[in-house]
């Protein structure tokens, strides 16, 4: 180091590099807007003989209920599609913005009891009601979700310096665990809740159709739109709370809103599809290998992956195992360990 | 630079049970260096993070300007003081350009995001600090040094009049830690920036400070310029060493010679 110091003089600026890469980042997220608009029709028309997007548009707008590919469509690719889209935005940002928050790699919506938290409340409203039908679900997951999320922050808010990382996956962990044993008590004592647990627990697009959609729909909306505008904040938690804090940002606030918002995306895609695992814990590490650490990047890359990542996934779902379907939970568990192996190996995701 | 005042009054800080800075009063003098020395656990970090509201006081205030830095809003406070912490973390793959942007955070808004402002204020903090070279690498591929400049280059790109700098030279050889400081110098003697360091070495913090505040347990033993409070008894005093004070061939500033107990030739002065 020889040059210590250089008087401020205007030097002739060089072609900003950070300025190119932004050209590429933009020409990045077209490209997979592109993607998932192809991956959203495969979902829609997949299976369906001589249908294109004409078919589609009139099966809304000139709806023929005589027509089997119509009504297809209408009621069941449709709406199942577009909770795909929802959901898979909704755990990928759940788990981009819990990663930045809690500065932990392995953060994931179920490692902070979401995914418990709804199970354990379904198995809660059978025991109590007996077994009901998928869309009476969606509230009592939504807020299992809710209220496991808010008892784990809790929990991990004990102390003088509040909810810390290493607290929150503690709280996490136990708050889970507890959680997993009172879901295996009920589940072990009560055969209406065994039955549709099995079949709940693993997380699935099948049959979710409009009733489904229209209830949790304004949430995932408000989630993430309001995960898109937290970059700015995750970039300063990501330097760590004291220079977040000495850059301006109250950090238990900041924390604390935006674990709101991610009981928001995590609660309503739990309770839309049942736990999917993968998602949300994969894909922000695979847009962080594609557009660096940036958090205004990272979301909107987030924001397009994971819905073309459990779209294709349930496409390769209803592929396999014709005419039955394989549900996407499994299948993302079956792609998605190897898949992140390679990612470990590849890259060293560790400090964020 | 406007000129700012940064003072605590009767402050108390502490962890859990434990009070580590009791009711202390401390002006940090305006446009100068200061360091802060004293033995390990003296509570000289602690007494910096109070300084830059990291630490709630238990009693008493932090006051910048007239007002306690609680009351104030935050965004405002990162404005006027700048703090870097003493083992800052990266995230993995970022480039030295995007975390010296870091540092514009209190200067954008919700609306207001990044301006040319901005990429004249990083550009600015990059070329003073002699990491404009190193923009787009990624900060895990730095040595100590260059990466210990880069933080000071965010520092910088927040553009406060404040700097706050908790030991800075921990992990750096003898070469990166002299460099630094005289980077931290031509800061304060070209930019005007008023600068508080947290410092282990009392030579260097001698030769450097032009405001000199030596702790133990807590408290303030004396402040002033190095050649006008150093001698044999605060060293034995603070540091609990026996040493010889001489003036440093380079600078004049007080040196001090330790006394251990073995290899001493000469007897005390």
């Amino acid at each position: 180091m020889t040059t210590t110091t250089r008087p401020p003089t205007p030097s002739p600026a060089p072609a900003r590099a950070g300025a190119v890469a932004d050209v590429a980042r933009i020409t990045g997220l077209v490209v997979l807007t592109g993607v998932l608009v192809v991956v959203a029709f495969a979902s829609i028309t997949l299976g369906t003989r001589g249908v294109g997007v004409s078919t589609i548009i009139r099966s809304f707008t000139d709806y023929d209920p005589d027509s089997t590919a119509q009504t297809v469509i209408r009621e069941l690719r449709v709406p199942r599609t577009i909770i795909g889209i929802l959901a898979g935005m909704a755990l990928g940002l759940g788990g981009a913005l819990l990663q930045g928050v809690t500065r932990n790699p392995l953060a994931d919506p179920s490692i902070m009891g979401t995914t418990n938290g709804a199970s354990a409340a379904i198995v809660v409203t059978i025991m109590v009601f007996g077994a009901q039908s998928l869309h009476t679900y969606v509230w009592f997951g939504f807020l299992g979700a809710a209220a496991a999320t808010f008892l784990v922050y809790a929990v991990a808010s004990f102390g003088r310096e509040g909810a810390t990382p290493v607290k929150l996956a503690l709280a996490g962990a136990a708050v889970s665990a507890g959680l997993y044993s009172l879901i295996t008590g009920i589940v072990m004592t009560n055969l209406d809740a065994l039955n549709e647990m099995r079949v709940w627990q693993v997380g699935s697009l099948a049959s979710r159709g409009w009733p489904i959609l229209h209830q949790v729909w304004p949430f995932f909306v408000v989630g993430i739109l309001a995960a898109l505008v937290t970059a700015r904040w995750l970039n300063g938690l990501a330097l760590g709370d004291d220079i977040a804090t000495a850059l301006g940002q109250r950090v238990a606030r900041t924390r604390g809103l935006v674990f709101v918002i991610v009981t928001v995306l995590a609660g309503s895609a739990v309770a839309a599809c049942g736990p999917i695992v993968f998602v949300g814990l994969v894909v922000p590490h695979l847009a962080r290998a594609i557009c660096g650490p940036d958090y205004r990047w990272t979301l909107p890359y987030t924001l397009l992956l994971s819905p073309i990542l459990l779209l294709a996934a349930d496409i390769v779902g209803r592929l396999v195992m014709r005419p039955g379907e394989l549900q996407v939970g499994v299948v993302l568990g079956v792609i998605g360990a190897p898949a992140f192996i390679l990612l470990v190996r590849r890259r060293n995701l560790a400090e964020l | 630079m406007t000129s700012h005042d940064l003072r605590a009054e009767d402050l108390t800080l502490g962890y859990a049970d434990v009070d580590i800075v009791s009711h202390l009063d401390v002006q940090v003098p305006d446009g100068r260096i200061t360091v802060i020395v004293g033995a390990n656990a003296c509570g000289k970090s602690t007494l910096l993070r109070g300084l830059a509201r990291l630490l709630k006081p238990r009693s008493g205030a932090v006051l910048l300007d007239g007002k306690a830095v609680q009351d104030l809003r935050s965004v405002d406070v990162a404005k006027v003081v700048g703090l870097l912490p003493q083992t800052p973390v990266a995230p993995d793959g970022i480039t030295v350009a995007d975390l010296v942007g870091r540092g514009r955070y209190p200067h954008q808004g919700f609306f207001r995001r990044w301006s040319p402002e901005d990429d004249a204020a990083v550009e600015a903090a990059m070329e003073a600090t002699g990491t404009a070279d190193l923009a787009e690498r990624p900060i895990s591929a730095l040595s100590g040094g260059q990466r210990q400049r880069v933080w000071v280059a965010m520092a910088l790109a927040q553009d406060t009049d404040l700097v706050l700098l908790d030991e800075p030279t921990t992990y750096l050889d003898i070469t990166h830690q002299v460099e630094l400081l005289d980077l931290l110098t031509d800061l304060n003697r070209a930019h005007g920036k008023t600068i508080v360091i947290v410092l282990h070495d009392l030579n260097l913090a001698c030769r450097y400070a032009d405001h000199l505040i030596a702790m133990k347990s807590g408290a303030i033993v004396r402040e002033g310029a190095p050649q006008d409070i150093i001698d044999a008894d605060l060293v034995s005093d603070v540091f609990g060493l026996s040493s010889d004070i001489v003036p440093d061939p380079v600078s004049g500033t007080p040196m001090v010679v330790p006394r251990g107990r073995h290899h001493v030739a000469t007897p005390a002065l």
